[in-house]
């Protein structure tokens, strides 16, 4: 299986995106980061990490369950439902830019359900996309502001991404199904 | 998860895990500003019961919009029932307009498998009889493991109208299931004969049945489902079997003391204690929405069958 990121690049990728948001948004101040379970996550964490070795500022981190809002949910009778996870936001999203964090940026509806969950804790002043890879193949009208790495795939390949956190090590991979 | 849920037995280890998980995820729904999620979206949900109930009935009602499904409550006193109509016909009808799940409270245990038979529709019994009332026994789980972080090897104790509890059954399949040990206790009338065959120690001693407890849960005397003269009255019940803080204090210093309502103060349970430190009645109902909205969610998918 190719690897198409290692655990040093995938790190010099979250830098530099660190210092894309920070460019972007002048006050540091309304920022809070949201990972979208599972790998989203740990990936939000490594941002806050970076933003704060970057500026010392602690950046408000939340884990965001989007299961009961997929839009594929029930629609087969087959097969048991998908296991569920807490959401955990800590902190109020009102007027805040939620950098939205997520591993892989495939079909966008991942993303859809994402932004219908997340309106539901408030009215955020915005919410800009930022996804470790970005594989193309897009069936909703949706951009990321933020990727790691742009890769071309074809619908028949899986991009596999692996933490540390959660897999014991920083890799991305490509395999044909 | 199998199509239906009747009891306990539909439940292996594993799935009453899932089950405690995944309400772990739905409580967090109840403390968002807008407690709604759109799962169920264009589900219905009939809620039809046969008996009174106020905290059962309503802690599916919430729990079933806040998953966003359709709802709607048949109570017996207001429906066709009264004009002779039998269960079996009343499911054919409800089951001919075809909702996705039906919510089943009845006086007759085993009215949930005749539902079961007669209905595709998914099937939660929400108490039948003196048979099972499975979310109860979750719900009571769920709290359980809260306070204590497992259920394995915890010692329970249940003590009151063992007979004509369904509370009782369900959470006895529930809680050996998951490796606790459970000790009943109440007046020899109560005890219900072969008991000990579900895994339980009997003991008529409730101060012997609650030493060392980690937990102790109540049950109401159903005076409603008595025939006949099982005690003497209710104060000697009391002074028996009554849960008070003396005998609280024989139980461990941690002990959690538990009620599936409606209580009934001075008889099976003191005051000082239902509203004393080492009481989580409400915190069971508060856990209750949590569990049935996990339940619903989880029935809503395929089946072992498919």
């Amino acid at each position: 299986m190719p690897v198409v990121m290692d655990a040093d690049r995938m790190a010099r990728s979250l830098t530099r995106i660190a210092h894309e948001i920070l460019e972007r948004n002048r006050g540091v101040e309304e920022l809070a980061l949201v990972g979208i379970r599972t790998r989203g996550v740990p990936l939000a964490r490594r941002l806050a990490r970076a933003i704060r070795e970057i500026n010392q500022h602690d950046v408000p981190t939340g884990a965001l369950d989007i299961t009961l809002y997929r839009d594929d949910l029930m629609r087969t009778a087959v097969g048991a439902q998908p296991v569920i996870h807490k959401t955990e936001i800590p902190f109020s999203i009102d007027d805040k830019q939620i950098l939205l964090v997520d591993d892989v940026l495939y079909t966008g509806r991942t993303i859809r359900a994402a932004l219908d969950a997340l309106i539901e804790f408030g009215r955020p002043k915005g919410i800009q996309l930022v996804v470790l890879v970005d594989r193309g193949h897009r069936e909703l009208p949706i951009k990321a502001d933020y990727v790691g790495k742009n890769l071309p795939t074809s619908l028949s390949q899986s991009v596999q991404v692996h933490l540390a956190e959660i897999d014991g090590r920083d890799e991305v991979e490509i395999q044909e199904s | 998860m199998k199509k239906d849920l009747l009891s306990i037995d539909d439940l292996s280890g594993d799935e009453i895990h899932l089950v405690l998980d995944t309400t772990e995820a739905m409580r967090e729904i109840g403390q968002r500003p807008i407690k709604k999620v759109p799962t169920l979206r264009g589900k219905t949900i009939v809620n039809l019961f046969y008996e009174p109930s106020t905290r059962t009935r309503t802690s599916f009602e919430i729990a079933e919009k806040r998953l966003s499904a359709d709802t709607l409550n048949i109570a017996v006193a207001t429906s066709s029932v009264l004009k002779g109509e039998t269960l079996a016909d009343t499911a054919m009808n409800i089951e001919a307009m075809a909702p996705d799940m039906i919510v089943l409270r009845h006086g007759s245990s085993g009215a949930g498998h005749l539902l079961s038979r007669i209905c595709k529709s998914r099937i939660i019994n929400a108490g039948d009889g003196m048979h099972e009332h499975p979310t109860q026994a979750l719900l009571d789980a769920f709290t359980i493991r809260e306070h204590k972080k497992r259920i394995e090897g915890l010692k329970v104790t249940i003590v009151g109208d063992l007979l004509h509890s369904r509370v009782l059954r369900s959470n006895v399949k529930l809680l050996t299931k998951l490796g606790a040990e459970v000790w009943v206790s109440g007046p020899p009338t109560f005890v219900p004969a072969g008991i000990e065959r579900f895994g339980v120690r009997v003991s008529p001693k409730i101060d012997e049945a609650i030493a060392g407890a980690d937990v102790i849960m109540m049950l109401r005397i159903q005076q409603e489902r008595m025939q006949g003269a099982f005690i003497p009255s209710l104060r000697e019940y009391f002074t028996t079997f009554g849960m008070t803080e003396a005998r609280v204090a024989r139980a461990k210093p941690d002990v959690i003391i538990m009620h599936p309502g409606p209580m009934n103060r001075g008889v099976e349970i003191a005051s000082e204690v239902a509203d004393g430190p080492y009481s989580v009645i409400l915190e069971q109902v508060a856990n209750g929405v949590a569990v049935r909205m996990a339940v619903l969610y989880l029935l809503a998918g395929g089946t072992q069958e498919d």
